[in-house]
């Protein structure tokens, strides 16, 4: 596997707390990288100090060059998309507003993310506030596709979303995938067993487990182990 | 009937004065969450600097006003570059320089030109009175009224058309998600404080035309009832500041005439509680 963000001994402190006790993690320079484990396991905490957002400490190596240090404006220059666990949607701007506030390209992919979400082109002049949570998350992730990213990071796409919506999602980002490298922070494990290749699982702050995501999910042992979940007892699957 | 409409007149020039102090501070808290306790300081810089320049500076008033609006924006961005921006994530630091700038340019002021009252020099064009619905209006109220308007109007423009005036609002709401989109939000703070400064001291310099004089301490006398305006419009919100000016100028005015002097100041706070009990996040809904 060639990596394309390489994570080692990521640590955050908060307020005196610590939230990561040094992360290892791999994210592959093809396909879907999931990020898994339990609730409080680190998983957000992880993906917000990648982008700069909480202070860290640690080695982040993004395709060569060390991003560890740089402000977070700086980290997604580098080509990093985030759709942020809670969608980060501004509520009192329009969807079009919105998109334009995410365009850092002369030439942003307006084509691809209407293609992908014609419902965006209709809603165009209405306050992102009013959307329901599967259009917001649309206009997360239409945010990350706008721009030539490198590497798009999408935390909990289908939180609280209707199974119907979460296909839909996931297909979007299998779709990206062929193109984008995609870190997904994701609790779905029908979905992660659909899309993702390698896979890294954290606990208490800490990786747990790296390796390929469906031999981890098929076996048993180590998924309820790691994931606090077996197969016998399945996540909702996604239809497609 | 010729009181009422004397003392609307000059309510509405005091609320244009707060409202251009208080657009400013409003728009300063609501993106970078910084209690700007200079902000009256540089009220007095921008009046100063006009006074300086209309009097020993040889300047016209027409001339005086630009140049006192220069200098207290300029003031404003040293001010951010130099105390606030060091001090982002210590917050509680930042209200205390922001409260030693407030004291210390009076102070400076004071030590150049003294604590007594100035006169203001009064351009011959807006020295008159005109009659409006029979009563006798000094011509400096519109003015006032005049330069808060178009300064809310230009405010409302650059939020709502320009690509950092999108910032600004995206800003007020989440701030991180900003620079989670690749954006470099600390050059729309320094923006943010160049537009207030400038807005406060247009403020200052005008403020020596209503009041027909300056002194070193107008401007933090100001900066209560600019806040008492924030916290009422909503942070933030320009136009929630614009309305709270004209509702705080006017009550302030009449209670004054009506009651007893200094009830007025009185009768502002009461509008704030009562309004802060009816709707606690302030006119606009956003959060007080």
């Amino acid at each position: 596997m060639t990596t394309l963000l390489a994570v080692r001994d990521l640590r955050v402190v908060i307020d005196g707390l610590h939230i990561l006790h040094g992360v290892d993690l791999d994210v592959a320079a093809t396909g879907v990288t999931a990020l898994l484990g339990r609730n409080g396991a680190g998983k957000t905490t992880t993906v917000k100090a990648v982008m700069g957002l909480v202070p860290r400490t640690g080695s982040l190596v993004f395709d060569g060059a060390d991003i560890g240090r740089l402000p977070t404006h700086l980290v997604v220059r580098r080509g990093i998309g985030y759709a942020p666990e809670d969608r980060g949607i501004f509520a009192g701007l329009s969807v079009a507003e919105n998109l334009r506030l995410a365009e850092r390209d002369s030439a942003p992919a307006y084509d691809l993310v209407f293609e992908l979400f014609p419902e965006l082109k209709q809603r165009h002049k209405q306050a992102a506030g009013t959307l329901s949570g599967g259009q917001q998350q649309m206009v997360a992730i239409a945010r990350t596709l706008l721009n030539g990213n490198r590497l798009i990071i999408a935390d909990e796409p289908t939180k609280g979303l209707a199974p119907k919506i979460v296909t839909e999602v996931a297909d979007v980002l299998a779709r990206a995938a062929e193109t984008v490298p995609v870190l997904l922070v994701e609790q779905n494990l029908a979905l992660v067993r659909r899309v993702a290749g390698h896979c890294a699982v954290l606990a208490d702050g800490r990786t747990a487990h790296q390796g390929d995501a469906r031999e981890l999910l098929a076996d048993e042992d180590a998924a309820r182990r790691l994931l606090g979940v077996g197969s016998h007892r399945p996540a909702p699957e996604v239809t497609s | 009937m010729n009181t009422v409409v004397l003392l609307a007149c000059t309510g509405l020039g005091l609320g244009a004065l707060y409202f251009l102090v208080a657009s400013g501070l409003s728009l300063i808290f609501g993106l970078m969450d910084v209690l700007n306790f200079a902000h009256g300081a540089l009220l007095s810089v921008g009046a100063y600097a006009a006074w300086w320049a209309a009097t020993d500076g040889g300047l016209g008033f027409w001339l005086a006003v630009p140049f006192g609006t220069a200098v207290g924006t300029a003031a404003s961005v040293l001010l951010e570059l130099a105390l606030i921006r060091p001090l982002y994530a210590r917050p509680r630091d930042q209200i205390l320089a922001t409260v030693g700038v407030g004291l210390a340019l009076p102070a400076l002021i004071m030590g150049i030109w003294g604590a007594d009252a100035r006169p203001f020099p009064q351009p011959e064009s807006l020295s008159g009175t005109v009659r409006l619905l029979g009563a006798t209006v000094p011509v400096n109220r519109f003015v006032l009224m005049a330069a808060a308007l178009i300064v809310l109007v230009l405010l409302r423009l650059f939020l709502a058309k320009t690509r950092y005036g999108l910032i600004v609002r995206a800003g007020v709401e989440d701030r991180a998600m900003v620079t989670a989109l690749g954006i470099d939000v600390r050059k729309a703070f320094t923006l943010v404080f160049a537009i207030g400064g400038a807005a406060a001291s247009l403020g200052g310099a005008l403020a020596g035309l209503y009041f027909g004089s300056l002194n070193p301490g107008q401007g933090t006398g100001l900066l209560i009832f600019a806040f008492v305006v924030v916290v009422m419009g909503g942070m933030g919100s320009v136009t929630g500041a614009a309305v709270a000016s004209v509702g705080v100028g006017l009550v302030q005015q009449f209670a004054n005439y009506y009651t007893a002097a200094g009830l007025g100041d009185l009768s502002v706070v009461v509008l704030l509680a009562v309004l802060l009990l009816v709707k606690p996040r302030g006119l606009t809904g956003r959060l007080a």
